[in-house]
């Protein structure tokens, strides 16, 4: 069962790549990248089934950093949206040199 | 059943994933990720792993996923954006590189069972018999304060830096 | 060595000849500590000024003068005062002690680098002591004269913390008991003589005369350097005793290194001391006020030359050629300067080349070997030329006033804007002429003493042999028709500006006046010391006979008899090599008769030049259009001197400068320096295309970069 869910992790995070790569919105692009996250926590805990527990410490640890990552990135977008009046990512063109 | 379970799981999952990303409404995006966040939390379950997969439901799910749709509601966002979406060859090239990504992944699993690794992999009887000693509480939280306590603090401190930051940047410039 | 065993050695080496030094260390110090105050007054009052200017104020009119301008009057002056007092009592006291071996005093460790070891120090001995003497009592007088000089300058705290400086410099320079040491002061008032030429630096011209004697003094610097290096190399140290105790040992008599050095040594003291050909510096020099003109460039650093080789006398008179050479500058200098002096109108430049001429004396005389005589010029010239600029300095005090009265824009310095200036500044004039004898050697005054002696002595040189009688013979031609001149220019000095009938102005007659009494006192102590400075060292021949006085003069000898200690080993080499002094001139005579002779003619030469001078029709400058002629015009162009530099030395500089600044620098070293720029510029501007500011982009790249490495990875 290990292979599947290997598989299955593979497939969630080249799809989450792929909506990080297609969306403009901010939110979802955000969301995206939760979900590579959790194609990740899931190949952790593929294998902690078998090597230990030590791989669920790990996710434990991803989520608690994931929900860091959230409060964050959800105030930024907010301070950016009161900029622009909008989260699409094309508007955000000021990291440059 | 184990293996059926898991082949239903995956499918919601996928499908899930794939309605996170083709959605135009960014509310229903949302609610895809929820199938998909709680399909991944049914697999873990299916893989023992009994209090993560609480905590995917109550905390991934439920809280940072409340979270994101608070947003979405406070910036109004609920509805459809045409050109949320990239097209022509902003599309094909988001495509092109995850195609790349899958086919090298796709490559790697390609005979994974009769890798020699695969073959000398442990099966899961140890875990078996921790789970059975400590239940999956006592085996996470007894690592957690001993072993790993220095990451565990360090956590701590950048969740609260988190917060703390949070608030001085969402909070409106006075 | 710990602190307590050190002090424990200085103790013990202290009391050889029963001399223990009176705080050495605070001679120097008290003048550092003016210069601090002084500075610190004159950076206060500077502060306040340029507030004032800035808010628009008119500067306020105290009651009396600020507190900026009423200190340094007493702190300037005092310093030095009490750093004579200090230097009076070691003097008596070293004095009253048979002092064979000079006292060193180790301060701390200066520099500690492999097997150079040079110790902050300084040494007491005869040679030191003397030039203190000179530098702290000629420097106190100056001090006192420069608060009337200068009481109207609003730079007067800067004025006075420079003069300390440079004062605590040539202390160091004397006091110091190694190379080093000697070379910080050499330095140190070197930039103090800049800083004082160009004290007005407003006027560009002024301050482009201290860049002159900087850069002119840059030349000799260097070859003192390199006499260091020398002096390193040979002996492995740098202190005076060592060197001086093993140079017989360790150079050879006539050797290369032994000639080598001195060569580089002279060729410091001639920058610093203004000999010929770097001497075009001094004239100029006479920019900044005239107290700095008597105190640096008369009586005190331009000497400093004169005493380096009277110090490193073992060294010249190890090194033949080097010593021929001192006396062959020297007298080449002090004709040559002679003439010149004999044409120029402004005071101080016939001061200044005055000054020139002496120092070629005192070169001449230590180029003999006769150190203590030229040592003994030295000191009966800081006296009378001292004394001479001062008294310059108080006509043109008087002139500048009176022009100034009437905004006459006429050169307060220009002697035939002068004439009868005798009426209105008595006591100015008979210093003035007591010095005017002086310098013109006429017994008993003390130039007679000191510029016959160096005379005699290059007389005598002539007849000792060593391959160079011929060479003598001619130097002490030379440095008779010196001495006939300086008894011609000073007198045509004297008499142009004092005597005949006043060329000022009637309406700027009447506001010509007196110095003040901070003036007058100097002038007249210093007159004093013109007349009995002499008497230190009547030869013994001389004093028996009727220009002793009938034996009335005191000190026979005294000052030969000084020196002893400090002379003593570079005699005993000359004596051992050259055979000793001879006892006649070149044409035959001794002491007496030529004493006779050269007083004779001084007084012959001075009363015709008085009345030729007298004769002629002096019209103000303004007035005076006729053009010179002939040998006149050369003297008055100075020889042309500067103009030869300028088109030999200073254009092909100037040319090969443009040339390396235009296309050295501006176009091979900086173009590839731009060229690297540029290329960095390009791969900056080609990486900056990647920049494009959209988050997908960097995300799509960061994507692409982790395919690269799972492929590197998996194949």
């Amino acid at each position: 069962m290990l292979v599947e869910a290997l598989v299955l992790s593979a497939i969630l995070f080249v799809i989450g790549t792929f909506g990080v790569l297609l969306r403009k919105n901010a939110i979802i692009i955000f969301l995206c990248i939760e979900l590579q996250l959790n194609a990740v926590n899931l190949s952790f805990v593929a294998f902690s089934r078998f090597l230990g527990i030590d791989g669920q410490l790990f996710v434990f640890f991803v989520m608690t950093v994931a929900a860091a990552e959230a409060a964050v990135g959800l105030a930024i977008i907010i301070s950016v949206f009161r900029h622009y009046e909008a989260v699409n990512v094309n508007n955000f063109n000021l990291l440059k040199w | 059943m184990v293996d059926v379970l898991f082949f239903v799981f995956a499918a919601m999952a996928v499908g899930g994933a794939f309605g996170v990303v083709l959605q135009k409404n960014p509310v229903a995006s949302l609610l895809f990720m929820v199938g998909t966040l709680g399909a991944i939390a049914g697999i873990f379950v299916l893989f023992e792993a009994h209090f993560l997969a609480a905590v995917q439901v109550i905390v991934y799910a439920g809280a940072i996923m409340v979270l994101f749709l608070f947003v979405i509601m406070l910036l109004n966002l609920g509805h459809d954006y045409r050109a949320d979406i990239r097209s022509g060859i902003g599309a094909f090239l988001a495509f092109a590189v995850s195609g790349a990504f899958a086919g090298l992944l796709a490559r790697q699993f390609r005979g994974a069972e009769e890798n020699p690794l695969y073959q000398r992999f442990p099966g899961p009887e140890g875990m078996d018999a921790l789970l059975a000693e400590q239940g999956i509480v006592g085996a996470i939280a007894r690592p957690l304060y001993t072993d790993y306590v220095v990451a565990f603090e360090l956590v701590a401190i950048l969740l609260l830096v988190a917060l703390v930051g949070a608030v001085a940047l969402a909070k409106r410039r006075v | 060595m710990t602190g307590l065993e050190n002090a424990t050695v200085l103790l013990l080496q202290a009391s050889p000849g029963g001399y223990d030094p009176i705080l050495p260390g605070l001679i120097l110090l008290l003048p550092l500590l003016g210069f601090l105050a002084n500075g610190a007054l004159g950076l206060i009052g500077g502060v306040r000024a340029a507030e004032e200017l800035r808010s628009g104020r008119e500067p306020a009119r105290h009651e009396g003068r600020p507190l900026t301008h009423t200190l340094p009057t007493w702190i300037g002056p005092a310093t030095i005062g009490l750093a004579f007092v200090l230097t009076t009592a070691n003097f008596m006291a070293m004095l009253g002690a048979e002092l064979t071996d000079p006292i060193v005093r180790s301060y701390w460790m200066w520099m500690a680098t492999g097997t150079l070891g040079v110790e902050a120090a300084i040494q007491l001995d005869q040679l030191s002591m003397i030039m203190m003497m000179v530098i702290t009592g000629v420097g106190f007088l100056i001090h006192v004269f420069s608060v009337g000089y200068m009481k109207d300058d609003p730079g007067y705290p800067r004025y006075f913390a420079y003069l300390n400086l440079f004062v605590f410099f040539m202390l160091i320079l004397i006091m110091g008991a190694n190379f080093p040491m000697m070379f910080v002061g050499w330095e140190g008032v070197g930039l103090c003589s800049y800083l004082l030429i160009g004290f007005w630096f407003q006027d560009r011209e002024k301050a482009d005369a201290g860049k002159k004697a900087f850069i002119v003094n840059r030349i000799g610097d260097f070859g003192f350097l390199l006499a260091i290096f020398l002096l390193f190399v040979s002996f492995g140290t740098l202190d005076y005793a060592t060197i001086f105790d093993q140079a017989p040992e360790v150079l050879t008599y006539g050797g290369g290194v032994a000639t080598a050095v001195t060569l580089f040594l002279l060729l410091g003291a001639i920058g610093k001391s203004a000999q010929v050909p770097l001497y075009v510096w001094l004239p100029d020099a006479m920019a900044g006020p005239t107290p700095v003109s008597a105190l640096i460039h008369a009586a005190t650093m331009v000497t400093a030359g004169v005493y380096l080789v009277a110090r490193a006398g073992v060294l010249f008179a190890l090194a033949p050629v080097g010593a021929a050479a001192v006396a062959t500058i020297g007298a080449v200098t002090a004709l040559f300067a002679a003439t010149i002096a004999l044409q120029q109108y402004d005071i101080k430049k016939v001061l200044a080349y005055s000054t020139v001429s002496q120092l070629g004396f005192m070169f001449l005389g230590v180029g003999v070997g006769a150190y203590a005589a030229g040592v003994f010029h030295l000191m009966t010239h800081a006296f009378f030329k001292a004394l001479l600029f001062l008294g310059a300095g108080a006509v043109i005090h008087s002139m500048h006033h009176a022009l100034h009265a009437t905004h006459k824009d006429w050169d307060a310095q220009d002697m035939r804007n002068m004439g009868g200036l005798r009426r209105y500044m008595p006591v100015t004039w008979v210093t003035m002429a007591i010095a005017t004898v002086a310098i013109a050697g006429i017994w008993p005054f003390a130039g007679f003493f000191s510029k016959d002696e160096i005379i005699w002595y290059a007389g005598t040189a002539a007849g000792v042999g060593g391959g160079y009688g011929a060479l003598f013979t001619v130097l002490w031609g030379m440095a008779l028709a010196a001495a006939v001149l300086t008894a011609i220019y000073m007198t045509r000095l004297l008499v142009m500006t004092f005597h005949g009938s006043n060329r000022t102005g009637d309406a700027e007659a009447s506001h010509l006046h007196e110095a003040p009494l901070t003036m007058i006192v100097p002038l007249c102590i210093l007159a004093v010391l013109s007349v009995v400075g002499g008497w230190l060292n009547v030869p013994g021949s001389v004093r028996n006979s009727i220009f002793g006085g009938f034996g009335l003069l005191p000190m026979s000898d005294w000052l030969d008899r000084w020196l002893q200690p400090v002379t003593q080993s570079a005699v005993d080499i000359r004596v051992a090599e050259l055979g000793g002094y001879a006892s006649s001139a070149p044409v035959g005579g001794g002491h007496v008769l030529w004493g006779a002779i050269a007083t004779g003619v001084a007084l012959v030469v001075v009363i015709l030049t008085a009345r030729a001078v007298s004769r002629q029709k002096i019209v103000p400058a303004t007035q005076d259009t006729v053009p010179l002629s002939g040998i006149r015009k050369h003297l008055y162009h100075k020889w042309y001197v500067d103009e030869l530099y300028d088109r030999v030395i200073v254009r092909p500089v100037v040319r090969a400068s443009r040339f390396s600044w235009r296309w050295i620098d501006q176009i091979l070293i900086d173009g590839t320096v731009n060229a690297v720029g540029g290329v960095a510029r390009g791969f900056g501007w080609f990486g900056s295309l990647f920049q494009t500011g959209q988050v997908t982009t960097y995300a799509f790249i960061l994507t692409l970069s982790a395919l690269a490495v799972l492929g590197a990875l998996i194949f």
